[in-house]
């Protein structure tokens, strides 16, 4: 087992992925908790088949695919939480148009460009490869960017999280926040989508808030646990990718969804046995 | 001092208006009671007077700053299965008072606790928010809107899916609240029978303003005999 590590940690390109997996994985865990609770679950979704989109543009265009995307990105997530707010138009269908559209342009950009082959793929389900020097420090800085405001605004954002309207009546500019909830999403999306794959980074963000609280009965433990849930679920699926030779993203996210079962059963026995 | 004056103002969503030619006024210490059936306009008028909407028509002016606002909304589906101890959504009532600063102060924290020790819910201050019965969690809640209100509290239905004793007691609360430290009450609410019990003003309202006055001379007005009278047969 030891030795194992050792030997992963020998690779540099494996140590700077789990480096940027292990920050984007405490981000999206801390962000995901609001975000659920929220019902906004499927905006997460939605904007990372944006990025996707705007990746493969980015290839197209020879451009740095992050800083292509991070803008676009976070420009869709206003739009969604924009078109959530409206009761207008319904939530669900404008984030399913938006997500496959991009989607389709994604794809069709790169089939005309490089044709369809393994970077669709990998833009779709990650790959561990993608990391470049650059990508660790950007994520590093990004993360303590989103870190540090989520952690000094952590009241404000309960607030806003458990009841939009009284925090509003009484006198909190709630749409700030959504903002910079919809904000630090986008990032946190975009840094770990390559590695995770667009199909598969929203499940970061859902699965650990969903996981911590089968158990969890306050905001505070939730958010924590979350964070903490969401760290060992990478490493343990990060290091069974490494001794299987399974796609990293899809591995992380079996490992979550053995972890929420575990929360699950753990809390039913808990039930049981009070009774 | 006067808190709202409402003029000739109109409240509505979307093109359609819900609520029209309201004409009155709030001073400190009264307490209001909105009374009309559903679809009256009354939750929207509430919205009306929380600024959480502007009116279509006329104009709704405010002798207080939002931060010295308390409000009990109706609640929401998903705050029923929220994960949050009563003590973290008591605390949050002083959100507003933190302005931009990132932490809650000690004062802060201390009004949270002497709000739980009022409405009786220490017993309850770690337990999660889900968990508790509906006429805790209006506790709760109220609780809430009693740290963040200085100056005036909103009630939305206070009582709504509560049993009658549970009912009783929090009508009573809010009485005593609105006695015992001038805090002026606006209740939204379609039982006009406790309305009259515990206001000193009413406003009752049918898509339009059929009524505002004071309860007695409400009790007097042929509107009140109407309503007030007829319901109290059965």
């Amino acid at each position: 087992m030891i030795n194992t590590l050792f030997e992963m940690f020998s690779y540099t390109f494996l140590v700077r992925a789990v480096v940027v997996g292990l920050l984007v994985s405490l981000c999206a865990a801390l962000l995901g908790v609001s975000l659920v609770l929220k019902r906004y679950s499927m905006i997460g979704d939605g904007l990372s088949h944006v990025g996707f989109g705007t990746l493969a543009i980015a290839t197209a265009m020879n451009a740095a695919p992050l800083t292509v995307s991070i803008p676009v990105v976070i420009l869709a997530a206003f739009l969604l939480l924009r078109i959530s707010e409206n009761s207008k138009i319904k939530g669900d269908a404008a984030i399913a148009l938006i997500s496959t559209g991009s989607l389709a342009i994604g794809v069709v950009v790169i089939s005309l460009t490089t044709g369809m082959n393994t970077d669709v793929c990998n833009y779709m389900f990650g790959s561990i490869l993608a990391m470049s020097k650059n990508d660790v420090t950007l994520s590093i800085i990004l993360a303590v960017v989103v870190l540090t405001m989520f952690v000094l605004f952590y009241n404000k954002i309960f607030a806003v999280t458990f009841d939009e309207n009284f925090a509003k009546a009484t006198g909190v500019k709630t749409g700030v926040y959504n903002m910079l909830i919809a904000f630090l999403t986008s990032i946190t999306i975009v840094l770990g989508m390559r590695m995770m794959g667009a199909l598969l980074i929203s499940s970061l963000i859902i699965f650990p808030a969903l996981t911590s609280m089968r158990l969890c009965k306050k905001f505070k433990t939730v958010t924590v646990c979350s964070a903490i849930v969401s760290l060992i679920c990478f490493f343990i699926g990060v290091v069974v990718s490494y001794v299987k030779a399974t796609p990293t993203g899809a591995s992380v996210v079996l490992v979550n969804i053995a972890a929420f079962l575990l929360f699950w059963a753990a809390n039913t026995i808990k039930g049981r046995i009070r009774k | 001092m006067t808190l709202y004056i409402c003029k000739d103002a109109a409240l509505g969503y979307e093109g359609s208006v819900a609520v029209r030619s309201l004409n009155f006024e709030v001073r400190s210490g009264d307490y209001l009671c909105i009374a009309g059936e559903n679809g009256s306009g009354k939750s929207t008028l509430l919205k009306g007077l929380l600024q959480l909407k502007t009116p279509v028509e006329g104009s709704i002016m405010l002798g207080v700053n939002a931060d010295e606002i308390g409000y009990l909304p109706q609640q929401t589906a998903a705050q029923k299965d929220f994960p949050a101890s009563a003590y973290e959504v008591v605390l949050s009532g002083r959100i507003s008072s933190r302005g931009i600063l990132p932490f809650y102060s000690r004062k802060d924290r201390l009004t949270a606790n002497e709000n739980i020790e009022r409405l009786g819910i220490k017993p309850l201050r770690n337990r999660c928010y889900r968990e508790l019965s509906g006429g805790q969690q209006q506790r709760v809640l109220l609780a809430r809107a009693l740290c963040a209100a200085k100056k005036i509290l909103l009630l939305d239905e206070p009582a709504a899916g509560l049993d009658p004793v549970i009912t009783k007691e929090l009508y009573r609360l809010i009485e005593n609240i609105n006695h015992e430290t001038g805090v002026t009450v606006i209740m939204v609410s379609h039982d006009i029978n406790s309305a009259v019990k515990y206001a000193s003003h009413i406003l009752h309202l049918k898509t339009e303003q059929l009524f505002f006055g004071t309860t007695a001379d409400y009790l007097n007005s042929p509107f009140g005999k109407m309503f007030a009278g007829g319901e109290s047969n059965d």
